[in-house]
């Protein structure tokens, strides 16, 4: 047999047919749902008279649109084009009998700390959701992407996905990191160097002793932010700490079945002599703390930099950096560290897990915030309740935070937390587009650590002069 | 989904590079739960200030481009989130094809579920057409799909690639939803395969 990339094999196991022209469809395993792109897509399978194929595999949990704040399981308590689109999922989710998980459930969460805390996500699965950031299950060895409303409504229908293959790129990342030095920067750090373009029309598989040393937490960070190069998904081979996460969650495999999982998922890596189409590596040691200046995600610079002029860049980017700058306030030349800030957000599916609310929360001890709003979400419920468990609630509202409940919230902002113009943000999330945040609102994304460092000095700040 | 077989319009340059879904629809539109009425707020925060008066400046707000069906834009256009509300967005705005070197997957997946046409092209062949949609009211191309070909507003012509499934799909405006079930058969097959292969899947 040819050699394999773990992309290769997981692509073969989930062929359902491929047709003379090459067009291929993918059986999906586990299909998740929010209520923001999947109305449309009910409303469609209703309108054709089609049934969802699967509704054992469909796992829907309301999200990106609901508030954050107390007593939102009393739906007055919504907006209401919240409550719309939530009592749209609570009734799609009954009508068409899949897995659901309501705002008053404590198990509610973003839809990507859900699916790995719930055990749904396992390894050599494929994954689709309607929301880009569906790479986070990539970590398990999963292959897992987002897809458009259309695309929910063609899986709902058919439990497959038309697909063509992409391209496997390696990203290596060599050796160890330096203290200070997170999951977020890794990945952050891969897009400064491939740009937001860089992995369209490939799937990337991470690597290198550095990706084996993060825990599960970490390489969902990393695997999060595949989409953000351009890449079509992420991947992480499974190893032992993988299925020492999987074990005993309510929905892996059990008993015979956990160990025939097992046997297969084993068999879970890219062969020695399989082929790339690109190969990155960068050294552990190179990476810095990061920060981003600019509003995209490939405007990632260390934190001892300083903002770059638009003509250090060429062809069209030297154009948008003007705009970005100008956007942003900010002036070629000025040092990151001396960049003001007036707003903490933490949180997201990138950095709303329980180790980065321990990260945040480790900087934060015993101390007061210094900025005029900072707030943390939690991914899902049970982080917010083992956070609370841990102690660590306690030390983010002594310090000043807002303790909020599970939920998208100030990532993407169509709830009512929101920037204000021209407030700016050190934030955990994963874009830093105009306006993502709120109309005229500036975002900084960096580490939890980072982001916490910055919300007890005022500014953006270097993790290795505090810690 | 409505034929694409040939379009004639106006076409609209908007060079900036990595324009990102977020600006093609903002994320306060997506509290909708219908597809249609999008493509008033189409770009929203390029093309209102803050007290919902058109800024004259945006090119879709200026006479010659009110109109446009196409638009030529900058590298890797529709970048960022996968909400289909862009493209409905741009349909809705009557906008059925865009023109750059490079588009975001999701995206570019997504516009030919909804009828819009994207077009690659090599940077010089863009630089072409958008020196074209800066010809205000006389910036008409063709984009003929059927022999894959653009035609500018002088008469010279560029041709374009298309997956041909895709090509078939919008040529007929075919639901890919039936499509599929047609081969439910292969779809059962697998199942039962997969069902003692990876029972706990
Ligand atoms: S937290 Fe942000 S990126 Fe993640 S699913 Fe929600 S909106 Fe998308």
């Amino acid at each position: 047999m040819s050699p394999k990339t773990l992309y290769d094999k997981i692509w073969d196991a989930h062929l359902a047919h491929e047709a003379e022209d090459g067009t291929c469809l993918l059986y999906i395993d586990r299909h998740l749902v929010h209520e923001v792109t999947s109305p449309q897509a009910f409303e469609g399978l209703r309108m054709a008279n089609r049934k969802v194929r699967a509704p054992d595999k469909t796992i829907a949990v309301p999200d990106h649109n609901v508030p954050t704040t107390e007593g939102r399981e009393n739906p007055d308590a919504m907006p209401e084009d919240s409550r719309t689109q939530v009592a749209a999922l609570d009734k799609n989710a009954k009508d068409f009998g899949i897995h659901y998980y309501p705002v008053s459930d404590v198990r509610q969460g973003i839809v990507h700390i859900v699916g790995p805390e719930q055990g749904w996500t396992l390894p050599g699965m494929t994954v689709v959701c309607g929301d880009s950031h569906t790479a986070t299950h990539g970590a398990f060895g999963a292959l897992a992407h987002g897809i458009g409303t259309s695309e929910v409504e063609h899986v709902l229908a058919t439990q497959t996905l038309i697909q063509t293959k992409s391209k496997n790129m390696k990203v290596e990342i060599t050796g160890k990191l330096r203290p200070g030095v997170t999951a977020k920067d890794i990945t952050l750090s891969v897009i400064g160097r491939t740009g937001t373009a860089g992995g369209t029309g490939y799937v990337i598989e991470y690597c290198g002793e550095a990706i084996r040393d993060l825990s599960m937490e970490g390489r969902m960070t990393v695997c999060n932010m595949a989409i953000e190069g351009g890449a079509r998904a992420g991947l992480i081979a499974p190893d032992e700490k993988t299925f020492a996460y999987i074990k005993g969650r309510p929905h892996a495999p059990k008993g015979a079945q956990w160990e025939a999982a097992m046997d297969w998922w084993k068999t879970l890596y890219s062969d020695d002599d399989a082929h790339w189409d690109k190969v990155i590596t960068i050294k552990g040691e190179d990476i810095a703390p990061v920060v981003t200046w600019g509003t995209s995600p490939e405007d990632v610079l260390p934190i001892d930099g300083e903002v770059p002029a638009p003509e250090s860049f060429t062809g069209g980017k030297t154009e948008a950096a003007k705009r970005a700058l100008e956007y942003m306030g900010l002036k070629p030349g000025q040092k990151l560290k001396d960049i003001e800030i007036d707003t903490v957000f933490i949180g997201s599916c990138t950095n709303g897990r329980i180790e980065d609310l321990r990260a945040a929360a480790e900087i934060l001890k015993g101390k007061k915030i210094k900025v005029k709003r900072a707030m943390v979400v939690p991914g899902s419920g049970l982080v917010r309740a083992q956070a609370e468990e841990e102690g660590l609630a306690e030390i983010f509202t002594e310090a000043g935070f807002e303790w909020r409940l599970a939920g998208c919230s100030m990532c993407l902002a169509m709830n009512p937390d929101q920037l204000q113009p021209g407030e700016r943000c050190a934030a955990t999330s994963n874009r830093n587009f105009e306006g993502r945040q709120g109309r005229g609102g500036r975002t900084h994304l960096m580490s939890p650590a980072m982001a916490a460092a910055a919300a007890v000095t005022g500014k953006l700040t270097d993790i290795r002069e505090i810690m | 989904m409505e034929k694409f077989v040939k379009l004639t319009g106006v076409a609209a340059p908007m060079p900036l590079v990595n324009i990102d879904t977020d600006m093609i629809i903002p994320k306060q539109f997506l509290k909708t739960i219908k597809r249609s009425g999008l493509g008033a707020n189409l770009f929203d925060e390029m093309r209102y200030d803050d007290d919902g008066n058109e800024i004259p400046d945006f090119v879709l707000n200026q006479p010659a481009y009110r109109e446009a069906k196409i638009l030529v834009a900058g590298d890797n256009f529709g970048c960022g989130s996968s909400r289909e509300h862009a493209p409905w967005a741009l349909l809705d705005f009557g906008i059925r094809c865009v023109i750059s070197t490079s588009f975001a997957d999701i995206f570019y997946n997504n516009c030919f579920k909804n009828g819009i046409l994207p077009i690659a092209l090599p940077q010089e062949k863009v630089d072409e057409l958008m020196d074209d949609a800066e010809r205000g009211a006389n910036a008409v191309l063709t984009v003929d799909l059927e022999n894959q070909e653009i035609t500018g507003p002088d008469g010279g012509t560029i041709g374009f690639d298309v997956d041909p499934w895709r090509k078939h799909c919008l040529l007929n405006g075919l639901d890919d939803i039936g499509l599929t079930m047609e081969k439910a058969a292969s779809i059962d097959a697998f199942e039962a395969k997969a069902a003692t292969e990876r029972p706990w899947v």
